[in-house]
């Protein structure tokens, strides 16, 4: 096939992501939306002894940045790719010289494009805006996300592999994503919980990933439990997906 | 030229030998075996459920057989199949596109895929889809996107184009324009695997097809040789310009039965029937008026073969 029929296909959808307004409000409207919140909130600049000497801004960066990559790689990623299959995208590619694989790819690449673009939004303007600290340990910084992508993608990718209907993917989407915001400290940050709490949340990916970038912003390499944990669901789920994904 | 990898030249460009493919305990193919020359048009025709989608998913390679050998250009379908995606354009039923890309970026986007792609412009002239280039798929009416699935089939240039029910849902008049494309297409030597239940396009298109009931070939002729075998020949009517005795055509060697329908001579045998019962007429003065041929159609052909099938094989047809 000619090299740049992957880069039309990426094109196209790319093209679909920016006419779905409901996507990127997700992706880059409403994380923004909340950080702008959390960064007005008076209550939520005051530095806290229970949290170490930082605000509840700055616990709640790092959880704006899983958040985004939980909304475009549990939820958006996922139902793109159910419906494809679903309508007989796929099938119909698996005709031609264009292997449907490339359209997952390229719905990886857009998600993952987006997801950067949001982070970016996030970091950028609450360093210039809200004060937050940029990332001391920058190395460390770049391997938490890249991680936490890895694996929370994964788990998007396994829900694509396995579900059938948009709607039963839309449905376990939904499941997944509060429970897994919750352990990322969303309602109650980690330095508030329990130890035992903390600890649990600590092996889930969005507590490895809260984790992992927290200790990068505010500059210790992030821990090797966060890191072995966010791998460890890459391999796992990522494996899994390749073997059980049914293109029709 | 047929692609080969062996060094030899089929004389075929699709070959199929005894073809199986059952899902579970339900054998929706069972023994199929036909072939396709180059450039012709093939009809796959039968009822419902008769195994003619089966067959044709195997041959390009969407499903795995059972048992039996597919060939097309010399390739198998299974692990050939990135050679055979850019030689063989396929249009299947039910199976959409994303609906928020427009006409001209889909077409745009499969065009990319092949390496000797067709000429935009002049496949969406022939089909009607001119002014539509820069709507959303979702926007286009059944029929709109029947032709833009033919059209996806044969923007790669293929050598062959294998088209499932390609005119479902289409007005008579663009199923008309569709036809003309796909004659001219197939006047440029392209080798076309028709599977259709249509009649009037099977009789028009077709050079020989084949019928499917069951999982098995009933029949497999020419459109009009599966009118024969259906009637067991031909069928001549006409007027005669005086009576004649019925033993004078049954003598001859082309007649089987001569039978009457009002003023209306039917005479039904093979060969040169017409020739043979003008002249025999003629020899005793008597005039043949308002000669006709083979006036019943395929359709009706293809229910007494199904029938006929059936019946032999003890199976509800």
């Amino acid at each position: 096939m000619p090299p740049a029929a992957f880069g039309k296909i990426v094109l196209n959808e790319a093209r679909l992501a920016w006419r779905a307004p409901r996507v990127l409000f997700l992706s880059l409207g409403l994380p923004t939306l909340l950080l702008i919140v959390f960064g007005e909130l008076p209550a939520f600049q005051r530095h806290k002894a229970t949290l170490g000497g930082l605000t509840e801004f700055n616990e709640y960066v790092p959880i704006l940045i899983a958040m985004v990559m939980v909304l475009l790689g549990l939820l958006s990623l996922p139902s793109a790719l159910v419906s494809y299959r679903e309508q007989g995208i796929l099938r119909r590619l698996s005709t031609t010289p264009a292997p449907p694989s490339d359209v997952l790819a390229a719905q990886i690449v857009v998600n993952l494009a987006l997801a950067l673009v949001s982070m970016a939004i996030i970091v950028i303007a609450g360093i210039a805006a809200f004060g937050e600290t940029a990332p001391k340990d920058a190395g460390g910084f770049v391997l938490a996300i890249v991680l936490s992508l890895a694996a929370i993608f994964s788990i998007g990718l396994l829900i694509a592999a396995l579900v059938r209907t948009s709607g039963a993917a839309q449905a376990i989407s939904t499941i997944f994503f509060f429970p897994l915001l919750f352990f990322g400290g969303l309602w109650v940050p980690r330095a508030q919980m329990s130890a035992g709490l903390r600890d649990i949340s600590g092996y889930t990916p969005m507590g490895a990933a809260v984790q992992a970038v927290q200790y990068s912003i505010q500059g210790t390499f992030p821990p090797a439990t966060a890191l072995l944990t966010l791998a460890g669901y890459t391999v796992v789920l990522g494996f899994l997906a390749t073997r059980y994904f049914k293109w029709e | 030229m047929a692609v080969v990898l062996d060094g030899t030249v089929p004389a075929a460009v699709i070959e199929v030998e005894r073809l199986r493919k059952a899902y579970g305990s339900t054998v929706a193919v069972d023994d199929v075996s036909f072939s396709v020359g180059a450039g012709e048009i093939f009809g796959v025709l039968g009822p419902n459920g008769a195994g003619k989608t089966t067959t044709v998913e195997c041959v390009i390679g969407l499903r795995a057989s059972d048992r039996g050998s597919i060939r097309v250009m010399g390739l198998d379908p299974i692990r050939d199949r990135e050679k055979l995606h850019q030689l063989v354009g396929v249009q299947l039923q039910a199976s959409a596109l994303p609906g928020k890309l427009r006409v001209g970026e889909i077409l745009d986007l499969y065009r990319s895929f092949y390496r000797d792609a067709a000429d935009v412009g002049e496949l969406v002239g022939s089909l009607g889809l001119s002014d539509k280039l820069g709507d959303y798929y979702r926007s286009l009416s059944g029929g709109q996107r029947q032709r833009l699935s033919v059209m996806l089939a044969l923007i790669g240039n293929p050598r062959v184009a294998v088209l499932d029910e390609m005119t479902t849902g289409l007005d008579p008049q663009a199923r008309r324009e569709t036809w003309e494309l796909i004659e001219a297409i197939s006047d440029r030597g392209v080798t076309i695997l028709l599977v259709t239940h249509f009649m009037e396009e099977a009789e028009r298109l077709c050079d020989r097809a084949a019928l499917i009931d069951h999982g098995r070939i009933v029949a497999l002729d020419t459109p009009a040789g599966l009118i024969a075998q259906a009637r067991g020949g031909k069928q001549v009517t006409f007027t005669p310009s005086a009576p004649f005795d019925d033993g004078l055509l049954l003598a001859l060697p082309e007649v089987r039965t001569v039978a009457h329908d009002g003023s209306v001579v039917v005479v039904t045998g093979t060969g040169e029937l017409v020739n043979a019962v003008i002249l025999a007429l003629y020899d005793r003065g008597v005039v043949a008026r308002d000669v006709a041929l083979d006036s019943s159609t395929l359709e009706e052909a293809l229910l007494t073969l199904t029938e006929r099938a059936a019946d032999q094989s003890g199976v509800p047809a």
